[in-house]
């Protein structure tokens, strides 16, 4: 039975900032092992989706359910109740996350970071913690930064510290809100080989990226959206190559012009350069 | 590249290490003369003046009810008083930022009143108190008499009974007034500070399950100390100095008090305010080293 249930279901997901509505009732089935990339414009709501799966926000109507169980609701007696403060935390304990601008905690080592919640969160004992500390920063190639502060390390290795941090608590699901795209280009290439590793490790992994080849290479599924509703969605080939809608079509030859007139650009200044 | 070197003399040969004339200052000359003057006329003030009294000064400083005074209401006060000020202040701060309208509405009720009391007036009525409690504060039941009396019963539901004369003179009422009017201040500090910290700070601690007391003490409140310090350490010297303001109370084992009090018993009125200001000067660089120390130690991660 848990086999064929969705890690991540969710249905009719609708989300309302004030007067606006961001999302228009998203459908969404990821099963375990799945990677899923979610792909679309900025402001589509991709964002505010991965947000909301780790209550990070708020429903304001749907349901997500998260390994079998609700996300931030009790059911009972045909009645909704907020979940408490501490079983919240619970859930969010079991998914991990990456965000776009690391949030590493600066006062702490990468090393204290990647501690920090497994200690005090699940009671792990310290010495322990730090053993398999040390061993997830050796994974995401870091185990002669362990004691680093963040502001000590370049944006790409600070956000490998961050994965690790995520993977420390042992998630089933980790989410990825455009993990690369505060990087500078020569740096985004780390951080998307350890993302590939845990992926081919069987990690579930809901991803929000612009990375294009990451997505086709590394998705088992891609999730096209577009003002708040999902477009379209399939195996990346499928979607990438052959996009059936009209809007997936336009958003990727629109992105496939601004990669082109990146290389341009690029090559002209090497031309200049070479002058 | 050997054509845009010509602009020396002899054109074939690199330029070579600077060595330019640099801009003369005169009017530092001329401040460094003016201030020499007034140091040297200072100097002459302390030497010369027989009114300093230098060896009563050391003398005062160094007799037994002032230096108790020192010990007591000047530094323990300072140091209470802040501490629960401190205290106060940041669950106060905790309180404003809280989601129940209720908390916040009290932190702000709170604040708005101990910041529109002067110390010393606050001071005063504390000692002053004891008028509205003249059988004394009693702990136990609240409004026992109301409920004993619904009830048709005898006596009463008050477990210790203290006189409040005595609770709100002394060190006690110095401690509680100073912190109670600290907490006030400190709240907007904590404030500003908890306000300073990023967002992502607290939805990175919440992604990793952290719930929202750990949130606060282990990654909110820490950087938000970096912001909070500098001001803190205002506050800490402002506080010491208010030790003055003790004899409101009253409360006499306070230095600046007994220092007065052996002025205007030997008619030495001015070699006892050299004293006291002495004392201040003294441990307000020793708290001024303090708090460089914590600063740094609260910097970790940020300027290493």
């Amino acid at each position: 039975m848990s086999e064929q249930q969705p890690l991540v279901r969710a249905v009719n997901v609708i989300k309302d900032f004030g007067a606006t509505r961001v999302l228009h009732g998203i459908d969404l089935e990821v099963h375990r092992g799945e990677v899923v990339c979610l792909l679309g414009p900025s402001g589509s709501g991709k964002t505010t989706f991965l947000r909301l799966i780790n209550q990070l926000e708020s429903l304001t109507g749907g349901r997500i359910w998260v390994d079998g169980e609700l996300i931030g609701f009790e059911e009972r007696r045909g009645r909704l109740h907020v979940r408490k403060d501490a079983d919240i935390a619970r859930q969010r304990s079991r998914i991990g996350m990456v965000f776009q601008r690391f949030n590493l905690f600066p006062h702490m080592t990468a090393l204290e970071n990647v501690v920090e919640a497994p200690v005090h969160v699940r009671g792990v004992r310290p010495s322990r913690a730090r053993e398999e500390a040390r061993r997830l920063l050796d994974l995401v190639g870091l185990a002669e930064r362990a004691d680093f502060y963040p502001s000590q390390l370049s944006g790409g290795q600070q956000q490998r510290v961050a994965i690790a941090r995520a993977l420390a608590m042992e998630p089933e699901l980790m989410l990825f809100d455009e993990p690369t795209s505060a990087l500078d280009p020569e740096l985004v290439g780390e951080v998307l080989a350890v993302m590939r590793d845990l992926a081919r490790d069987g990690m579930t992994m809901v991803v929000v990226t612009h990375e294009m080849s990451f997505a086709r290479e590394v998705a088992d599924r891609v999730v096209f959206m577009d003002a708040g509703v999902v477009v379209e969605e399939g195996a990346p080939e499928q979607v990438l190559r052959r996009p059936r809608h009209e809007r997936t079509q336009a958003f990727l030859a629109r992105v496939r012009r601004e990669e082109q007139a990146a290389e341009e650009r690029i090559s002209a200044e090497l031309e200049q350069l070479g002058e | 590249m050997s054509e845009q070197s010509s602009t020396g003399s002899a054109g074939t040969e690199r330029p070579g290490l600077i060595d330019a004339v640099p801009v003369r200052h005169p009017w530092r000359w001329v401040a460094v003369a003016v201030i020499a003057v007034l140091v040297a006329m200072l100097v002459n003030l302390l030497v010369r003046n027989p009114a300093w009294n230098w060896p009563f000064v050391l003398e005062a400083m160094n007799q037994t009810p002032v230096i108790r005074g020192l010990f007591f209401g000047t530094l323990l006060c300072t140091a209470l008083g802040m501490a629960f000020g401190v205290a106060g202040g940041v669950l106060l701060a905790v309180m404003r930022l809280s989601d129940n309208p209720v908390l916040r509405g009290v932190a702000w009720v709170y604040t708005w009143f101990f910041r529109a009391v002067p110390r010393y007036v606050l001071l005063v009525t504390l000692g002053a108190i004891g008028v509205l409690f003249p059988d004394g504060i009693s702990l136990g039941v609240p409004f026992d008499w109301v409920i004993i009396d619904a009830l048709g019963l005898q006596g009463d539901w008050r477990f210790l009974t203290l006189d409040a004369n005595q609770l709100f003179t002394g060190l006690f009422g110095a401690v509680f007034g100073l912190a109670a009017s600290e907490a006030a201040y400190m709240a907007e500090i904590a404030r500003s500070g908890i306000l300073s910290v990023d967002r992502g700070q607290t939805e990175a601690a919440q992604a990793l399950g952290m719930p929202r007391r750990l949130t606060m003490r282990r990654i909110v409140l820490p950087q938000a100390m970096r912001v909070i310090l500098p001001p803190t350490g205002n506050e800490l010297v402002a506080m010491l100095k208010d030790t003055s303001l003790l004899v409101g109370i009253p409360l006499t084992i306070e230095m600046f008090f007994q220092l007065q009090s052996i002025g205007s018993r030997t008619y030495q009125t001015f070699p006892v305010l050299v004293a006291a200001t002495l004392y201040y000067l003294i441990i307000t660089s020793v708290l001024m080293a303090g708090q460089a120390w914590l600063e740094r130690r609260f910097g970790r991660g940020v300027r290493a």
